[in-house]
């Protein structure tokens, strides 16, 4: 067991030196959450919009599922999404567990419901102000939903962020279908939680330093989102 | 107008008749009936809460009367076009907010560039085109969402108050406007409370009162003598309950 001091000394040696391993950690990391959140946003703006200003059967339902969802625990849809992939499962001959792919499928499904949550207050709001206004110039639900998802892309990017903070902070999820193998699967929080269960405080920290950077930078993102998406309503 | 054949109705742009409503309770339109004729501007006047703004939703379909009923034959979907007492402009510039009216009235994306300029040009738009339109002041917001009905080129224009908060100057340049947009063929109602902007604009006046209609009369008449006391006592400056 080091000192901390020279944990942290070292920590600071392995970012600056920009140290091969953590730059690979922190780089997978960053393709598979983005990569996530991106999927969740293809999907989650149109179905959160939907919900907001569709007419359709069992929206009300559609719409108590995708909150609930937003509480989902990580290592649930871990489990669910490798008994999925496992070999004896519906998509095991896809041969995708353990890859970075099952992490992006995980924690897309771990943060779609957030996204399109958010997505569905957002445009519900903006359709109370905008609702008579677009009716009376006759445009048609498209139109409607395509205004109220522009107008809104401020406040859209605070559930973008919202998801990003998520994924980027998980574990339990990409452990599972990941399995934390190195060079191939390994993130920041899973190789955290690994180097700390084995004393390398050194490399532990320093990720621990590099997402909490990013979690800091990712919340003054959201901050500044939010504040121009109000500077925007005027009103 | 002059009409040589004087006992033929004058076609008439919409009709209300019987109309009712419920708001909070209570009876807010009860028995409302009103034509809109189809020639030159209808002025309805009337004291705060008379429903003026509520017709003016129904005559623009955003709502369904519950009694009565509400007739024209406008069949387009921009055939009517409404600017509200408080106008909601878009999160863009006053640019893009006449791009996204057009684009919503099915103008083709080729022809928008010139429509735009036309337009811009039309309300004195010119240097404010890029500014954000919700950071505008009230009078410009008004005009903005004023051209932008106009987008519509609609048949039967509804304009809630639309001089209410502006300056004289912007008074005079939308009073302009609604006078061009009346002389190009299309029907207006213009709510106004502006007793002067009734003598300048109107050809025709709607009075209510309490949710009905208590006067109709050619402009002139009704501003030379009004036959119900209400109107009377509204335009004399009695408060009127
Ligand atoms: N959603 C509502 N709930 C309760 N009352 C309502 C509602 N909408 C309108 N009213 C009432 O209906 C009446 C008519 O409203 P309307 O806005 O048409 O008046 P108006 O003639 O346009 O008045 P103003 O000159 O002040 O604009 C008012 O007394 C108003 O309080
Ligand atoms: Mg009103």
């Amino acid at each position: 067991m080091q000192g901390f001091g020279d944990a942290f000394a070292a920590a600071f040696a392995l970012i600056v030196g920009f140290d091969a391993d953590l730059v690979e950690i922190v780089a997978l990391s960053l393709r598979v959450t983005l990569s996530a959140v991106f999927i969740a946003c293809l999907i989650g703006f149109p179905l959160g919009a939907a919900l907001a200003v569709g007419r359709f059967p069992l929206r009300g339902m559609l719409t108590i599922l995708v909150n609930a969802l937003m509480g989902l625990p990580p290592v649930v849809v871990g489990l669910g999404v490798y008994l999925m992939l496992s070999r004896a499962g519906p998509l095991g001959v896809l041969n995708l567990l353990y890859t970075p792919t099952a992490m992006i499928i995980a924690q897309a499904i771990l943060v779609t419901p957030i996204v399109a949550a958010l997505t569905r207050q957002i445009v519900a709001d903006l359709d109370t102000e905008y609702h008579e206004t677009l009716r009376s110039m006759g445009a048609g639900r498209g139109a409607r939903m395509a205004t109220l998802l522009w107008d809104g892309r401020f406040a859209l990017m605070t559930a973008a962020l919202a998801g990003l903070g998520r994924a980027l902070a998980e574990v339990g999820a990409v452990m599972i279908v990941g399995g934390n193998i190195d060079h191939v699967t390994r993130v920041m929080t899973t190789a955290i939680a690994l180097e700390t269960s084995k004393g390398e405080l050194a490399t532990a920290l320093g990720l621990g330093i590099v997402l909490m950077v990013l979690s800091i930078a990712l919340n003054a993102l959201l901050m500044g989102a939010k504040a121009t998406s109000e500077r925007m309503a005027h009103a | 107008m002059l009409r040589l054949v004087q006992n033929t109705p004058p076609p008439v742009a919409l009709r209300l008749d019987d109309v009712g409503l419920c708001r909070g309770g209570r009876m807010v339109l009860d028995g409302l009936s009103l034509d809109v004729p189809a020639q030159g501007i209808t002025a309805i006047m009337g004291p705060n809460g008379a429903g003026k703004s509520l017709s003016l939703r129904i005559m623009a379909g955003l709502i369904a009367p519950e009694a009565g009923t509400c007739t024209h034959d406008l069949s387009g979907k921009q055939d009517i076009a409404l600017v509200f007492q408080k106008p909601v402009l878009l999160r863009r510039t006053v640019r893009a907010n006449l791009a996204h009216a057009l684009a919503i009235y099915g103008v083709p994306r080729a022809k928008r560039k010139a429509r735009i300029a036309d337009l811009l040009d039309f309300g004195r738009l010119g240097a404010i085109a890029d500014s954000p339109a919700r950071a505008l002041s009230g009078g410009e917001q008004q005009r903005v969402a004023m051209v932008r009905a106009l987008a519509a080129k609609p048949k039967l224009l509804l304009l809630d108050e639309p001089t209410a908060s502006l300056d004289p100057q912007a008074t005079d340049a939308i009073e302009t406007l609604i006078r061009d947009t009346a002389a190009a063929g299309a029907a207006i109602v213009l709510v106004t409370h502006d007793r002067g902007q009734a003598t300048r604009l109107a050809d025709h006046i709607r009075f209510m009162h309490r949710g009905q209609l208590v006067e109709a009369a050619p402009a002139a008449q009704f501003m030379l003598a009004q036959k119900s006391p209400e109107a009377q006592a509204y335009l004399s400056g009695h408060l009127l309950l």
